[in-house]
């Protein structure tokens, strides 16, 4: 498998942003004196994803200032150490800093080095400070340090490209001077201009919002650095007072990372998922609306009738497209998602010395944007989990008389009306013993008959780390709670099956809520319903001598094998459907764990529908897993292949194919 | 001569009245997303009668209630002047299937009448009082704890409904 890394650092780089602003949020909402855990946690949950994930990509600037706030923020959920305000600005210039790094790692251009050092210094000072128990620091002394800092950070900028802010600072130097002479600018500027375009645009961006849209050609010296004023004060202030340096910090920073981000935003731009599902829906309506129009189109006759088609099937091939491209919008193969783990598995079994196969299926699913970017942490865990504590060692395994090589397999594959996200490993399993003695040491009850099953779930509970002792791997407590929680928080679910000794599985079920399924659509009686295709072996029309029963039920004679017929026309309460299998058609359905016929009217086509939630605004029907629009704006209800079989139990059971 | 004209201090509520049969009715109107034709619907299986099933509202998967089923009044008849309200009640969207939409009228809380405690067939959890509009009585519905109401069974409950 080939891999693209580039895309994974565009992901990685998209979700720390997003981490960071989410820290910096929270650290200004944060109650220094009563401060709630949970947004501790939260911070250093996002402070922890940025460090694992640069950890993985090798940004090592990221990864050892994340991990110093790590240990400081640590202390501080503990109530290890008293927050206070200058604890708390601390972090938030520690946020900036990370935004920094960040830039120059997505821009490629180089560290602030000195600040980076700098920047992990005041943070070890702090912890060296809540290690000596010392009193909190004085008010000078913090804003002194931050100053120093403010100050760094923001020529820090400049020592991307040393020649460029000498000359730049030098310019701004003179600055009076330069304002009266006007012969001295092109002098400076033509010392700059040898080092390149870029270069320009970077350094002097940052001064200048109107600097982008001003044509190159165009940009007078003094243009360029149109508000003068502002950049002198804005230098005056850097240089000699700290009283300022909240404004120049921070303004100065944006604008950095607007001209950066500007370069970007033509690749890619991010967009709320709410905006997209209703497009979706809008362009669902219209492709019904286009349908009605060419139905209509069709009863006009003559020339005009003529042109009226031609029009309406150009306009069908554009809503067409414009479909989608809208779904297209949505779901992205879980590929996207899995294929990071290939890295993190060689990366992690090479630390712990282990030799592990990673085994991928069913990428191609797909699945929910917005499910695909909130799968990432808990996979993340789950996958690192396996390695962790689920694979042994070699010489274990060997003992073991297992092979040399753990495989962890990370599948996706739909079922029924769920996608199922399975990691599973060959390892030693779970360790019942351990985990009960876990749980009674949190108190937790955990009687000693307590089935496997129930034994296993305890894992998910807060604070239920059994890692014996805290690696940068696992361990910190951030566990299978968070897991649990992030799941469920995209209404999905996570069941685990474990035996000692044989390894242990995880298997995530997320519901379909966006999801497309292929179907046929079928008719029954006076409706239509969409058997999604996975679940469809093959559909015949029986012969009289095909067809056998037992009492009042049918059996389908085929292939050496008697199938059950169910009698989906009676259970989907539908008026006026064949009733007779040999006048019908049999479509053979395989669900889970049983293999079924139902009986159908005719078969209408095979589309692939977007599956709508009965229960937004209705409730749960058994044997539906969802509706559907079909192309003339009707619902269509969706059959649950899995749900049917269960309501089936007295027939189905008969178990004919064991 | 009409009551509701006669502004006192007190707050006015707007509510939309409508006609099942010859009885008149009204919702709070804050609830009411928007007012349609009757349209063919998808049967839901194993639904209750008044629940005629369900259609597309612009993507959405929207349940419709015949209330004239429910509240047994008069025959349930569809023609192009059966009428939808489509409310928003408690984060969804249900469609309620009227014989007609009258008028939207203004209530003070003051003449708004407490419902009679008994002697009447409809159930008066889901009434909000009564009131008199002109020469009519209107029966105004708490439409909110009609549609959760576990009787009419739109949203999940301990009870599954409708098991064969």
């Amino acid at each position: 498998m080939s891999i693209d890394i580039e895309q994974f650092h565009a992901v990685f780089f998209d979700e720390s942003q997003e981490h960071l602003d989410d820290m910096e949020q929270l650290l200004m909402e944060l109650d220094v004196d009563d401060p709630d855990l949970e947004q501790l946690n939260s911070i250093f949950r996002a402070a922890h994803s940025i460090k694992g994930g640069s950890g993985i990509f090798g940004f090592d600037a990221l990864t050892g200032l994340t991990h110093v706030m790590e240990n400081l923020l640590d202390k501080a959920r503990n109530s290890t150490i008293k927050l206070d305000v200058p604890t708390v600005d601390l972090f938030l210039e520690t946020v900036d800093l990370l935004k920094v790094i960040l830039d120059a790692y997505k821009s490629q251009s180089d560290l602030p080095d000195e600040d980076i050092q700098q920047g992990v210094a005041a943070l070890e000072q702090a912890l060296a400070k809540s290690a000596g128990d010392a009193p909190p620091p004085q008010d000078g002394e913090p804003a002194a340090e931050s100053a120093s800092q403010a100050a760094d950070d923001g020529f820090g900028f400049f020592d991307d490209d040393e020649p460029v802010a000498d000359d730049g600072f030098g310019f701004f130097d003179d600055d009076e001077p330069v304002v009266g002479q006007q012969a001295e600018v092109p002098a400076a500027v033509a010392s700059v201009a040898p080092e390149g375009q870029q270069d320009m645009s970077d350094s002097f961006g940052f001064y200048d919002e109107s600097a982008l849209p001003v044509k190159p050609d165009e940009i007078k010296p003094y243009g360029f650095f149109k508000p003068v004023e502002q950049i002198r004060d804005d230098v005056k202030s850097v240089a000699k007072s700290n009283e300022i340096k909240e404004e120049v910090k921070p303004g100065s920073r944006r604008k950095a990372a607007d001209t950066k981000t500007a370069a970007k935003e033509t690749s890619s731009i991010r967009v709320d998922t709410h905006k997209i599902d209703s497009m979706v829906n809008l362009v669902g309506e219209l492709v019904i609306t286009q349908s009605m129009l060419s139905m209509i189109s069709e009863e006009v006759t003559g020339t005009v009738g003529q042109k009226l088609q031609t029009a309406i099937g150009e306009l069908q091939r554009n809503t067409r497209e414009i479909q989608e491209s809208a779904m297209s919008m949505r779901m992205l193969p879980i590929n996207m998602t899995f294929n990071r783990f290939p890295r993190v598995v060689r990366d992690l079994s090479t630390k712990l010395g282990k030799k592990v196969n990673l085994v991928i299926e069913g990428g191609a699913t797909e699945i929910d944007k917005s499910m695909i970017e909130k799968l990432v942490d808990p996979l993340t865990h789950l996958v690192r989990n396996s390695i962790d504590h689920g694979i042994e060692k070699t010489e274990t395994r060997v003992e073991a008389g297992k092979s040399e090589t753990g495989t962890v397999i990370l599948r996706a594959e739909q079922k029924g009306g769920n996608i199922v996200i399975s990691i599973i490993d060959d390892g030693a399993g779970l360790n019942r013993d351990r985990i009960v003695a876990k749980a009674r040491e949190n108190g937790l009850s955990a009687p000693d008959d307590m089935p496997d099953k129930e034994v296993w779930k305890l894992i998910f509970q807060p604070g239920f780390s059994t890692a014996a002792e805290v690696t940068d791997v696992s361990g910190r407590g951030v566990g299978m709670d968070v897991v649990r929680r992030n799941i469920e928080s995209i209404g999905g679910r996570i069941d685990i099956e474990s035996r000692a000794g044989n390894g242990s599985a995880f298997y995530i079920q997320l519901p379909l809520t966006l999801a497309i399924v292929d179907g046929i659509s079928v008719a029954i009686g006076d409706q239509i319903f969409v058997v999604p295709l996975v679940n469809i072996i093959e559909s015949i029309q029986p012969t009289r001598e095909q067809i056998k029963s037992i009492g009042n039920d049918n059996l389908l004679w085929i292939r050496e094998q008697y199938w059950p017929l169910v009698a989906v026309h009676q259970m989907m309460d539908v008026d006026d459907a064949i009733e007779q299998p040999t006048e019908g058609i049999v479509v053979l359905l395989e669900s889970s764990k049983r293999r079924y016929g139902i009986l159908v009217d005719s078969l209408l086509g095979q589309q692939q529908v977007v599956i709508k939630s009965l229960e937004q605004h209705y409730r749960k029907v058994p044997g539906i897993s969802g509706a559907t629009i079909m192309g003339d704006g009707r619902v269509a209800m969706i059959l649950d292949a899995d749900s049917i079989a269960e309501r089936c139990r007295p027939l189905a059971e008969e178990e004919l194919l064991a | 001569m009409n009551t509701a004209e006669q502004t006192i201090s007190h707050e006015q509520n707007e509510y939309l009245s409508f006609v099942l049969s010859d009885e008149h009715y009204a919702l709070d109107i804050t609830s009411v997303k928007e007012i349609r034709g009757y349209e063919p619907v998808t049967k839901i299986a194993n639904a209750p009668p008044f629940i005629k099933g369900v259609l597309n509202l612009r993507g959405d998967i929207v349940p419709i209630i015949d209330l004239r089923i429910k509240f047994n009044v008069g025959e349930p008849v569809y023609n192009e002047f059966t009428i939808v309200i489509m409310l928003n009640v408690l984060d969804r969207i249900v469609g309620i299937v009227v014989d007609g939409v009258s008028d939207v009228i203004r209530l003070t809380d003051d003449e708004v009448r407490p419902p009679p405690e008994f002697g009447v067939a409809f159930d008066s959890q889901y009434l909000h009082g009564l009131a008199s509009v002109g020469e009519h009585m209107v029966i105004l519905v708490n439409i909110e704890s009609l549609i959760s109401s576990e009787e009419l069974g739109l949203f999940d409950s301990h009870n599954d409904g409708g098991d064969k």
